[in-house]
């Protein structure tokens, strides 16, 4: 134990939850119908951790519970839970041949929760959960829920309550057991004198943590909390932060918590697992979760500048600007370069001229450059704001967003002289409907490249940030396929819509945050709530303020509807 | 100024609903409305006169009509409709509340249990001429005090609305006539018998609608107390039918027959034969069952399996988290509430010595279900109380001869009786809508005993 516990978190190799893992999500797939709620998902619970499975609304994270607590039976897959130490592989082999629901080993024991029906989970499995709308018996006294919570070792001792009928004295030796570990639980969560109150006279907070400890009196091995800071304020949610880590290191008991508290999150978790749209995106470290960029585009339901650092992004904008593969790594930089090039061809004396079809030396220099700077530089920026643990996941990266935010219209302005105009030249040999931007391998994309122009009309580009789903980043790449305002996303047809997904790497997700119908809204002067909330300032990942041309106003009346 | 004040005030006096012409004026119109309807239907008679019909005016009659609407109008709205401190209000405040009644109901319990205890004897005493008739009421409410806890277990703990609990009352009646006529088996090896056979029909009844909730459990429930009725009806071979069956033995105390003439009870102890004697231990009977069924129900509510009846009320899927298997513990309460059903039924066919499948009509389950309702679900005494005021006040209707004189010879108050039992339950309905005792009481307390409002608890499947 000693070993495993040194080595928590140090040893990326192999972490705690894949070397003595108390649950095991194996290719977890749920759908209803036909929505895949939860899709292939595999996912490790460490012993004696804190895990937090965070994701965006929707994303499938109660479904998951509700298929490890048994209230769902999960379309396929295996949920393996653990008593005793190790992964215990060749006793759940055999159980999961065997066609049993459970296994006593010489470990402990090992379970097959999708075998089980929800009331044997709880009382075999020992696996025990809250309810993100907290389901206490309100007409029952706080102390009784706690001694329903201990029904079955209740009824064993009443004799099946025959002998509770009949008075027997060892029943109510057990009773008062019972009542003394309600006492230790009400003690602990601070709720001893409300005992003889009605669950449903609490306040939120106080039901929140009757609930988690309603859940501790079943003895469980695993503690399945849905969201139990929502609703508390700053300092239940740290009351609460102590309770769990009590919890998980006095008794033992590990901890798989859904949550959208970053705050919860990133302080007590051992392990963070993030869906998003019934699919894992990311398991690891707190830290690096938070850090990874997947995870910030995703829960911000944004492109984010980080994405832009991805491989797979870099090529793509590569294509656009129509660089040689040998150029890649300098000019697929525009996005977050742009201030810092500024600044680099400053410094080589170069009058930054870059309207002709070959590049000179000097500003490849400075790309790399400044694709150095950038390397390193956000990174740490990033690592360190992080670093005060209560911050939120969102406002990390808020930060790092303001900080590009100013750099975007730059960029957006010189990317049509650097790569579009050439690359226009070479279009003009292309069907005169098409778009007006060519690009090396549209043909790759399913679906037909929308139209695109050169420049933004007079008076200047849309903001297209105003859209929910498109941040700077994906306005970047929509600017340089010639996209500059609302009505030009408006008029997208299906086959455009699929290309350009699939173009920007996220397939279906123009249609799932409806684009097109926002930009409509938009391009008749319209609003949509997104978009009051992005000219507030309140949406971190877009641009606020009335940049770019407004949309002139037809009717107030046809205002946008969220 | 003081002009446009003292107009303003009679200004405020004319719009005011409260004052007294605005009472009047309501009140004329009720009788207006009275003057309207009553017309047809009181002011004009038609008799049959010779070569058909004659309409007849009772302008008295119409008029006494107005004026009786009239003035009650007029009188509700001075005293409680429109003033500022209406009666009922001050009825209300003297009423005890939901908590302050607990004390009350404790020594409700223990007044109404020293009366029961005592009751055939004070009936022989204080009415000898009418205490035949005083106790067999008696035993009647006694049923159905033990029908109403029984039905409260699945009712008012559980939290599954039950309109089909005759069956279990008819499948503890015939269980032991069957019993008594083919196999030749006593009253008193028959009742524990009818109660696991109604028990099984509760674990029958409660499989199949174990996944249903609501108003759909209702129906089924209903529908399934019919079946019962029906196959009593129609399984003509082995139940007789609607002929019934008789000659159902009479309970024996420790095999002595409360019978005249040598080796009965009278004999054997010495004292003079009474028929009332039959009466008195009849009553005791139900009167001791009635207090098993009681004190199962109270242990039982502090039980595991009580709490976790009352939990399902409560949140279902909460109980499945904390590893409560629901299947099973409500197949415990219907079993547990159809065996004290079953006893009760056996008890009924002791005591009538005839039953037929008319006795187990749908009619039965809903004053049961109405008694347990009226009561307070979940509330031991208020079954009490409702029994009584249910049960024995249709029956004390029959003794208001007198209203004869005061209504014409031609009145019985019985055929009224339904009448008055719809207006008591609309009236309690909307004075205590959650039942005379509304509060429950803690299975188990830590330091103080609080009583829990009827607005916490919540009412479970189908209501």
């Amino acid at each position: 134990m000693d070993a495993a516990t040194t080595m928590k978190n140090s040893d990326q190799s192999t972490p705690n939850w894949d070397r003595d893992p108390v649950l095991s999500v194996e290719h977890l797939t749920m759908r209803f119908g036909g929505l895949v709620a939860v899709g292939d998902l595999s996912f490790n619970v460490g012993r004696g951790d804190i895990t937090a499975l965070i994701g965006p609304n929707g994303a499938g994270k109660t479904t998951v519970f509700n298929c490890v607590t048994g209230f769902y039976k999960p379309t396929e897959g295996r949920i393996v839970m653990r008593h005793g130490p190790g992964r215990q592989q060749d006793d759940v082999e055999t159980l999961t041949d065997s066609g049993q629901r459970w296994k006593t080993t010489g470990n402990g024991a090992v379970y097959l929760l999708e075998r089980m029906p929800d009331h044997e989970i709880s009382h075999k499995a020992k696996v025990a959960r809250t309810f993100q709308n907290i389901r206490l018996f309100g007409g029952m006294t706080v102390l009784e829920n706690l001694l329903v919570a201990q029904h079955n070792p209740l009824m064993v001792a009443s004799g099946f309550s025959i002998g509770g009928i009949l008075g027997l004295p060892s029943y109510k030796k057990a009773q008062q057991e019972a009542v003394d570990r309600a006492v230790y639980w009400l003690e602990h969560t601070n709720l001893v004198d409300r005992a003889d109150d009605p669950a449903a006279d609490l306040p939120y907070g106080a039901q929140r943590r009757l609930e988690i400890a309603r859940a501790m009196c079943t003895k469980p091995q695993l503690l399945c909390l849905d969201e139990p800071a929502a609703g508390l304020n700053p300092r239940e949610s740290a009351e609460l932060n102590e309770l769990l880590k009590y919890i998980r290191d006095e008794h033992k008991v590990s901890v798989l918590l859904i949550e959208h508290d970053m705050g919860v999150v990133m302080e007590i978790s051992d392990h963070v697992i993030v869906l998003d749209y019934g699919v894992k995106i990311s398991d690891g470290p707190a830290e690096f979760v938070k850090n990874d960029p997947k995870v910030i585009a995703a829960y911000l339901g944004v492109d984010d500048e980080a994405e832009i650092d991805m491989p797979e992004v870099r090529e793509d904008l590569a294509k656009v600007t129509g660089d040689e593969p040998a150029k890649k790594a300098s000019a697929s930089k525009p996005a977050s370069a742009a201030k810092k090039q500024g600044a680099a061809e400053k410094k080589s004396g170069s009058a930054s001229k870059k309207t002709g079809a070959t590049k000179t030396s000097a500003a490849k220099a400075a790309g790399a450059k400044a694709s150095a700077a950038k390397a390193t530089k956000p990174r740490t920026s990033k690592s360190s704001a992080s670093k005060p643990a209560t911050s939120k996941l969102a406002a990390t990266t808020a930060s790092s967003e303001k900080a590009a935010a100013p750099a975007a219209p730059k960029t957006v302005a010189a990317k049509p002289k650097t790569a579009a105009k050439p690359k226009a030249a070479a279009a003009s040999k292309a069907a005169p409907a098409a778009s007006e931007i060519k690009i090396a391998n549209a043909g790759d994309y399913p679906g037909s490249q929308p139209h695109g122009t050169k420049k933004p009309r007079a008076g200047g580009a849309n903001n297209l940030t105003r859209v929910k789903g498109i941040g700077p980043a994906n306005e970047k790449k929509l600017n340089a396929l010639g996209i500059w305002h609302f009505d030009q996303i408006a008029a997208w047809k299906k086959a455009e819509v699929q290309w350009v997904g699939s173009y920007l790497a996220f397939p279906g997700r123009i249609e799932r945050e409806e684009w097109v119908k926002q930009a409509k809204v938009l391009a008749k002067g319209g609003e949509t709530e997104f978009s009051k909330r992005v000219d507030k300032g309140q949406v971190a990942t877009s641009v606020p303020g009335k940049r770019g041309a407004q949309p002139k106003k037809k009717t107030t009346a046809k205002g946008g509807k969220a | 100024m003081a002009m446009t004040g003292s107009n303003k005030a009679v200004a405020a006096q004319q719009n005011d609903p409260n004052s007294f012409a605005a009472s009047v004026k309501d009140a004329a119109i009720a009788g207006l409305l009275v003057a309207v309807l009553g017309f047809f239907f009181i002011g004009i008679r038609t008799d049959i006169a010779p070569g058909g019909l004659d309409l007849k005016m009772r302008w008295g009659a119409w008029i006494i009509s107005i004026l009786v609407v009239f003035a009650g109008r007029l009188l509700l709205n001075l005293f409680v409709l429109r003033t500022d401190s209406p009666l009922t209000r001050k009825f209300a405040d003297a009423m005890p509340s939901g908590t302050r009644f607990a004390g009350t109901g404790k020594w409700l319990m223990r007044a109404l249990f020293a009366f029961a205890l005592v009751l055939p004897f004070f009936f022989t005493t204080f009415f000898p001429g009418k205490d035949r008739q005083f106790i067999d009421l008696a035993i009647l409410i006694m049923t159905y005090i033990m029908l109403g806890w029984g039905l409260n277990i699945v009712v008012g703990l559980a939290g599954l609305l039950d309109l089909g609990y005759v069956a279990f009352y008819a499948v503890g009646a015939y269980s032991f006539a069957l019993l008594a006529q083919y196999l030749d088996i006593g009253f008193w090896f028959a009742l524990p018998l009818a109660g696991i056979l109604a028990a099984c029909w509760g674990i029958v009844l409660g499989f199949p609608v174990l996944r249903l909730r609501g108003d759909y459990l209702a129906i089924v429930t209903l529908a399934f107390g019919e079946i019962i009725r029906v196959v009593l009806l129609n399984w003509y071979e082995f139940t007789n039918g609607p002929d019934g069956i008789s000659g159902i033995p009479k309970p024996t105390f420790f095999g002595l027959e409360l019978k005249r003439g040598e080796g009965g009870f009278a004999d054997f102890f010495g004292i003079a034969y009474d028929p009332i004697q039959r009466f008195i231990f009849l009553y005791y009977i139900i009167f001791i069952l009635a207090l098993i069924t009681n004190f199962v129900t109270m242990r039982l509510r502090r039980l595991p399996i009580g709490r976790a009846w009352e939990a399902l009320r409560e949140d279902e899927i909460a109980c499945r988290s904390l590893g409560i298997n629901t299947r099973n513990t409500k197949l415990t309460a219907f079993s547990i509430g159809a065996m004290f059903g079953g006893f009760a039924g056996s008890f009924f066919a002791t005591r009538q010595g005839f039953i037929s499948p008319e006795s187990f009509t749908f009619l039965e389950s809903a004053i049961i279900l109405a008694i347990v309702v009226l009561g307070g679900l979940g509330s031991q005494v208020g079954v009490v109380i409702a029994s009584v005021v249910m049960i024995g006040g249709i029956e004390m209707l029959r003794n208001l001869g007198f209203l004869q004189q005061v209504f014409g010879s031609g009145f019985d108050p019985v055929q009224y009786r339904m009448l008055i039992f719809g207006l008591a339950m609309v009236l309690i309905m909307v004075w205590k809508p959650r039942g005379l005792i509304s509060t429950r009481e803690p299975s188990v307390v830590l330091k103080e005993k609080k009583r829990i409002g009827a607005d916490m608890v919540a009412q479970g499947e189908g209501h």
